[in-house]
């Protein structure tokens, strides 16, 4: 079994919801990342996505862009996200690391090579933002056949043949898109998002991981109460930014917050 | 070619470019827009609302004017310059997007988005809306807002609103961006009319074919002043949809060579340009698989070219797909060559064209010369230089 699948079988068992963080890699600076990983574990989270950064992330709102801008100008990229997720590795052989980018990127080194990296670096998922699974199978096919789960999105405007779509292209988890809009944006509606999760787990069993506009404690445990994991980014990643000269300072908020947030979807 | 050239296929693939590449929220309007688009253009009724908006509205059909001064000064080959310059709004994009604005109003959206370089798409589309009563939201690199200042002012007059972007390098591909994520958050209401052949399908196929009628007059009016088709097309290539406009009609013409421009700013060894043809190579941008300005690790590199119309590190998939069969031929202007060809065409034939439309001018005063006087080019005039003014006048140290 995968470790995603593993992981998402233990949290059901105890009734408790997956908290999955989005970092991009490398932001604000190549070093900051693998500790914070170890630290976010420690504070709880049970999956950790690490964002690819990308020159052009059509998907993402100004603070996740910044992110990659970021990490860009300290010529993060690819090779060196798999890099930081083996260092990672090192000294966590449990928690799941979600890759999650956009397809340049991968189109560059290669789909074959891209999965043969992935597997050396021992990467549990996969998430292009930009690649439906119409255009995805061939991709998909190389990371399954090395157990690496290809994930993928669906959105508030999807149907349910799209759904049915995502239950047979996708295996470790669904993620969720809570809000037709971009990442960061504010205007999450929890009934809104109960109603169409109650759709979507008519035709899966994939574990949904609900994800885009979760701020704080009080979103996620609504959040929690209606997905089986909640993905929150642009919250953690205004901690840096806040704090761009104070790394330490940006990297013990980040994890207060994370804190907060798992004591409030445990309760 | 035996085969009558059908591309793309029903999923938007030109061989292996093109396709859809976008995030989930995009699906569903991608696929309401598509089938929108593939009942209309064979509704004889949308057909003939089009035909009349581009006959009364945009002055259709542009003329194809014979430069016979700077034909006789190349010595070479009879130039004709298919004029999408006296064009409502003063180029080619109008074309687009009245048959994209159409569309819209058939399928009931109220607010329309649209990404500019040069800002001619940008004032074709404030344009439309302001006939059509729509809402527009135009979004320009700061940049482009900077160096196109006139047309700027043109799409505010028209009631449009200009968002500029600051994101990335602040030119067209972050316009792009930015129209996308605008209409992730409004798809319920808003359609975005792409600017080139570009994006996700349908649009490089959609642009096509409402450019297309570029090359449909063309070929008759060429037929009618010379008795048979041309023996060659110049256009430059941004986007791509002025040259695919031109080239499209003539594809199973196997005569006829066809040379699509690309941008070479300070020259393509430089890694100073805007030519993902000729110098770049296949990725994945903007919806769709391409030839890509990008470096070794996928991410996309900052183009450089003095028009900001060709400033954009992709190109329409379906000119990929043209450059790997060998149907056309992609080569490159320099900034310094563009800016030879801008002043040729003015002082030879009084008419002052878009940097855009100098580089394919530039091109051709090296073809012409090897071709034979009763040889025929036809070079795709897509724009005016009314926009550039400011532009040329600061480099030749004029305050206007
Ligand atoms: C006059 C003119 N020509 C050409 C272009 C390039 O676009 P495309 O390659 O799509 O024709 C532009 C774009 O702004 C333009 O304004």
């Amino acid at each position: 079994m995968s470790r995603l699948a593993s992981t998402f079988e233990e949290l059901a068992k105890t009734g408790r919801k997956a908290l999955i963080p989005f970092i991009t890699a490398g932001d604000p600076s190549p070093n900051f990342t693998v500790p914070l990983m170890h630290a976010m574990v420690e504070a709880g989270v049970d999956v950790i996505e690490l964002g690819i950064p990308f020159s052009d992330p059509m998907a993402d709102g100004p603070v996740i862009q910044r992110a990659s801008e970021r990490a860009l100008a300290h010529k993060m990229s690819l090779r060196r996200t798999l890099e930081i997720a083996i260092e990672f590795r090192k000294t966590n052989q449990t928690t799941p690391v979600v890759l999650m980018g956009y397809l340049n990127p991968i189109e560059a080194m290669g789909y074959e090579d891209f999965a043969n990296a992935a597997q050396r670096a021992d990467i549990d998922g996969v998430l292009t933002v930009d690649l439906p699974p119409e255009e995805g199978m061939e991709c998909s096919a190389l990371l399954k056949a090395r157990d690496i789960d290809p994930i993928f999105l669906l959105a508030p405007n999807s149907t349910d043949e799209r759904v049915q779509k995502m239950d047979l292209a996708g295996s470790g988890y669904i993620y969720y898109v809570s809000l037709k809009g971009v990442t960061g944006a504010g205007h999450l509606n929890i009934t809104d998002v109960e109603n169409k999760l109650k759709q979507i787990k008519a035709h899966t069993n994939l574990p949904i991981a609900v994800g885009f506009g979760v701020k704080d404690a009080q979103t996620a445990q609504a959040i929690a109460n209606v997905g089986d994991g909640v993905v929150i980014g642009s919250a953690l990643i205004s901690k840096i930014e806040a704090n761009l000269d104070n790394p330490e300072q940006a990297h013990k908020e980040i994890i207060e917050l994370l804190v907060s947030i798992r004591q409030a979807m445990d309760n | 070619m035996n085969n009558k050239y059908n591309m793309p296929d029903d999923r938007g693939h030109f061989g292996p470019y093109g396709g859809i590449f976008v995030a989930e929220t995009l699906m569903p309007p991608i696929q309401e827009l598509n089938e929108a688009y593939q009942r209309y253009i064979n509704d004889p009724e949308f057909i003939a609302e089009l035909d009349k908006d581009l006959k009364y509205y945009v002055g259709r059909p542009s003329p194809l004017y014979h430069a016979e001064r700077w034909s006789r000064e190349l010595g070479g080959a009879q130039i004709y310059l298919k004029r999408e310059d006296l064009n409502h709004t003063g180029s080619h994009k109008i074309n687009n997007t009245v048959g994209q604005a159409l569309l819209a109003k058939r399928m009931g959206k109220t607010r329309i988005i649209a990404e500019t370089g040069a800002g001619q798409h940008g004032v074709a589309t404030a344009t439309i809306a302001a006939r059509l009563g729509l809402e527009c939201v135009v979004y320009m690199g700061a940049v482009d807002v900077a160096r196109q200042s006139l047309n700027v002012y043109r799409m505010k007059l028209l009631g449009a609103k200009v968002v500029a972007v600051e994101s990335g390098s602040k030119t067209l591909k972050d316009a792009l961006n930015e129209a996308l994520r605008d209409w992730v958050t409004n798809v319920d209401n808003t359609f975005y009319i792409i600017g080139t052949v570009a994006g996700p399908h349908p649009y490089p196929a959609m642009v096509r074919d409402f450019q297309s009628i570029i090359g449909r007059e063309a070929k008759e009016q060429c037929i009618e002043a010379t008795g048979r088709l041309p023996d060659a097309l110049v256009a430059c290539v941004g986007g791509g949809s002025n040259a695919i406009g031109l080239f499209y009609p003539f594809i199973d013409d196997a005569s006829v060579k066809m040379y699509g421009v690309e941008a070479a700013g300070d020259g393509v060894a430089t890694g100073r340009h805007s030519a993902p043809l000729c110098a770049g190579r296949p990725g994945v941008l903007h919806g769709n698989r391409t030839y890509l300005m990008c470096d070794d690790d996928g991410e996309i590199i900052e183009t450089h070219s003095i028009s900001a119309g060709l400033d954009y590190p992709g190109v329409g998939p379906e000119h990929a797909w043209l450059k790997d069969t060998g149907r056309a031929t992609y080569v490159n202007i320099t900034d310094t060559e563009a800016l030879e060809g801008f002043y040729a065409l003015t002082r030879m034939e009084g008419i002052i064209p878009a940097l855009e439309s100098s580089h394919a001018m530039a091109y051709a005063m090296k073809l012409a010369p090897t071709m034979s006087k009763d040889e025929t080019l036809i070079i795709n005039l897509s724009g005016r230089g009314d926009k550039d003014m400011q532009t040329m006048a600061k480099r030749e140290g004029i305050e206007l």
